[in-house]
């Protein structure tokens, strides 16, 4: 909205005053993230910047933090097991969410806000909590320090994502098309493949990637149930800073900060194509 | 004919009446929702509902005691705690058979070591009590009382038997006494701890105020930039989109350890101000490990939360709204405060909460830039679990905290509804 042409001094001093006070609240948003970007090329092992990176000098930057974390065993272990924890957590809760999605958007479904709410408490209850619960009871199943047992809490704790994000897809669902489908001869399994899933897709692959993002960024609950067998990216920066704090820590964020833009754009590309989809917007 | 079709009720092909039709295929309809809800709930159930709710059972879960010494309970029982004595020779008897039992149990099912420390949690110095006098029970010869005075003096003193016989019961309040800095007085009253020991009520206290003044703070800066963007053109909206929910994609993890490059003593913003001059050296600015450091921190965190439903309130509110408020002669100021803001209020309230029960339950940031002052009430439930292993103590605390937020979910849910909860 530019500003009006009758517009009087006051407004319009107040006009770009409030702009100037938005940019620095997007300025406190935005700058913690980019500015360890720049620090991961330290050359020495600070968490600051250096006389000599200010003055860009090449010898004030290095790359020893990124090749610390490509061949630190450590770090490796780390990496391989949130790929694998977090691949199967979201497989779990996609296609158990998903199901679910199908079922509560069903205008016979019964009790509809009770079922919601505990579908989604898990992502409403303190994470200290549920990693209590899950310690105790995953040592009795004989479950804990397993990748089996922090997959499956994981599983639990992303599900509310894939029920919000999918049921919020399925509001625009026209319920007539799967009579239009029924009608024409498919069987419940052909119209669920070629009529429901396409649909819905945009929905699920989102719902997945808030659910793959929420189980890589975990670390109370694997911190409770796993052990060092089972450490994740973020177990291991949390350690890390706790114990010898290095710059290695700051080039593994760059590399979560780079992944994170590659998530956002995926989502993002999605919204506005299941938008698309349902006609909702004409871009 | 006319007749027969108004009075016999509508059949369909096969004969059956309509309305049993209709209530069976409704009723099969229903069943189909429910049953592709059921996979998940089960699962939802089994991996997260009963681990919670048996941890919870925790904070009451007493049987440890009366379990291990089942002779002594049904004895000391009958014992007047009020008159000043230990219990008789019998109890004493019925205990070293309990002692015996315990140290013959081969799968260490009964452990005197483990009542210990269950009862060292209502007033110290049971632990070693029972530790001593397990390793010396074996000798033990009647008459019992004499030998267990002289095991370990305490079997003397009347208070240690008056908090055996309390909690000889299965169920305990304890834990939850503990939990706000309550236990039992010489007398076997509940009371309140002396007002200097009182270390939980203060956390909660903290725990609440920090949390108030962090969704204050958030809901502070989400205004602006949410009515901002709910204004622009779309293109230059979602340009800005951007630099809020990048940060909300970003690792937890990251933006506190960002925060740490930033806020230590050695960190970006110390170096800059003593760098300009702006700050002396000697003196740098201690932003992290306190309160501070975990208020910036969570500040940042949590923001994106407060903006999105913020902007998915305001985005709805028609600017005509504005403009005919001043064209009917309300300045500026009177056609936000009178107009605008209170058509904000479902969004307020749906950030506001949202934050706060998050906040209330935070535990990484805290426990990464909080230092000693900084730190929630999760914390210290972490602390109970895995270092001082006191299991009940963190269940009730944890319920405690629970029952706090299961409240204001309800309230979430009567202003916003679960079901219309949205992500992104």
């Amino acid at each position: 909205m530019s500003l009006p042409a009758y517009a009087g001094p006051l407004e319009t001093t107040w006009y770009y005053l409030f702009r100037f006070i938005c940019g620095l609240i997007f300025f406190f948003l935005i700058a913690p993230i980019l500015v360890i970007i720049p620090l991961s090329f330290n050359a020495v092992p600070f968490f600051t910047f250096t006389e000599k990176m200010l003055t860009f000098d090449p010898e004030g930057y290095s790359l020893k933090w990124y090749r610390d974390f490509f061949s630190n065993l450590n770090w490796q272990g780390a990496v391989k097991n949130s790929f694998i924890i977090a691949f199967f957590s979201t497989i779990i809760s996609t296609t158990l969410g998903t199901i679910a999605a199908l079922g509560l958007s069903r205008a016979e479904m019964p009790a509809k806000t009770w079922v919601m709410g505990i579908l989604i408490s898990p992502m409403i209850v303190p994470l200290i909590i549920s990693a209590a619960g899950m310690f105790f009871f995953y040592t009795d199943m004989g479950l804990a320090s397993t990748h089996l047992g922090v997959i499956l809490a994981h599983a639990a704790l992303s599900t509310p994502f894939v029920v919000i994000t999918v049921t919020a897809t399925l509001v625009g669902f026209d319920q007539s098309l799967i009579r239009a489908s029924a009608t024409l001869g498919a069987n419940p399994t052909t119209t669920f493949f070629k009529v429901i899933v396409p649909l819905i897709l945009p929905g699920v692959i989102s719902g997945a990637l808030f659910a793959f993002v929420t189980s890589f960024d975990e670390v109370v609950v694997v911190k409770f149930i796993g052990s060092y067998e089972q450490r994740t990216i973020p177990w291991a920066m949390f350690s890390g800073i706790r114990e010898q704090i290095s710059p290695t820590i700051l080039a593994v964020a760059t590399l979560l900060v780079l992944l994170s833009v590659g998530m956002l754009a995926t989502v993002e590309l999605l919204r506005r194509r299941n938008e698309k989809l349902r006609g909702l917007s004409p871009g | 004919m006319a007749n027969t079709t108004t009075n016999s009720p509508l059949v369909t092909v096969d004969g059956t009446p309509l309305k049993v039709s209709l209530g069976r295929a409704k009723r099969k309809a229903k069943l189909r929702a429910l049953l592709l809800v059921a996979p998940l709930f089960a699962f939802i159930l089994l991996t997260f509902f009963v681990p919670i709710i048996s941890m919870l059972l925790r904070s009451v879960d007493n049987e440890v005691v009366s379990y291990t010494l089942p002779n002594t309970a049904p004895l000391l029982s009958q014992w007047d705690a009020s008159s000043g004595e230990i219990p008789g020779e019998a109890v004493f008897k019925a205990l070293a058979a309990d002692f015996k039992e315990s140290a013959e149990d081969k799968y260490d099912d009964k452990s005197a070591g483990k009542v210990g420390r269950r009862l060292n949690y209502e007033l110290t110095g049971f632990s070693s009590m029972f530790r001593k006098t397990a390793r010396k029970s074996k000798k033990f010869e009647p008459p019992y009382k004499e030998a267990f005075i002289k095991a370990e003096k305490k079997w003397g003193d009347p208070k240690y038997w008056q908090v055996m016989q309390r909690e000889m019961r299965k169920a305990t309040d304890s834990y939850y006494l503990a939990a706000i800095d309550a236990g039992y007085d010489s007398e076997g009253n509940r009371a309140f701890n002396e007002p200097g020991k009182r270390v939980y009520l203060k956390l909660f206290w903290r725990t609440f105020w920090m949390s108030g003044l962090i969704t204050g703070l958030c809901l502070l800066l989400a205004y602006p930039v949410a009515y901002l963007l709910s204004i622009l053109k779309s293109r230059t909206s979602n340009m800005l989109m951007i630099l809020v929910l990048l940060p909300f994609w970003t690792s937890l993890l990251v933006r506190t350890s960002a925060w740490i490059a930033l806020l230590q003593k050695e960190g970006v913003i110390n170096s800059l101000l003593v760098a300009t001059g702006m700050l002396d050296d000697a003196n740098r600015l201690l932003m992290i490990h306190n309160k501070a450091g975990t208020i910036i921190a969570m500040v940042h965190v949590l923001l994106p939360f407060m903006i999105l439903p913020l902007y998915s309130v305001m985005k709805t509110i028609p600017p005509s709204y504005m403009r005919a408020a001043r064209s009917l002669g309300a300045t500026p100021f009177t056609a936000f405060t009178k107009v605008y803001m209170p058509n904000t209020i479902p969004g307020i309230g749906a950030g506001a909460i949202l934050v706060f029960i998050l906040s209330i339950g935070y535990y990484i940031t805290p426990a990464l830039v909080g230092g000693q002052s900084g730190t929630l009430i999760s914390n210290l439930i972490a602390y109970h679990l895995e270092s001082s292993l006191n299991w009940g103590l963190a269940a009730a605390l944890g319920a405690i905290l629970l029952a706090a937020t299961f409240a204001l979910y309800l309230v979430y849910d009567k202003i916003v509804g679960i079901d219309n909860m949205k992500l992104g």
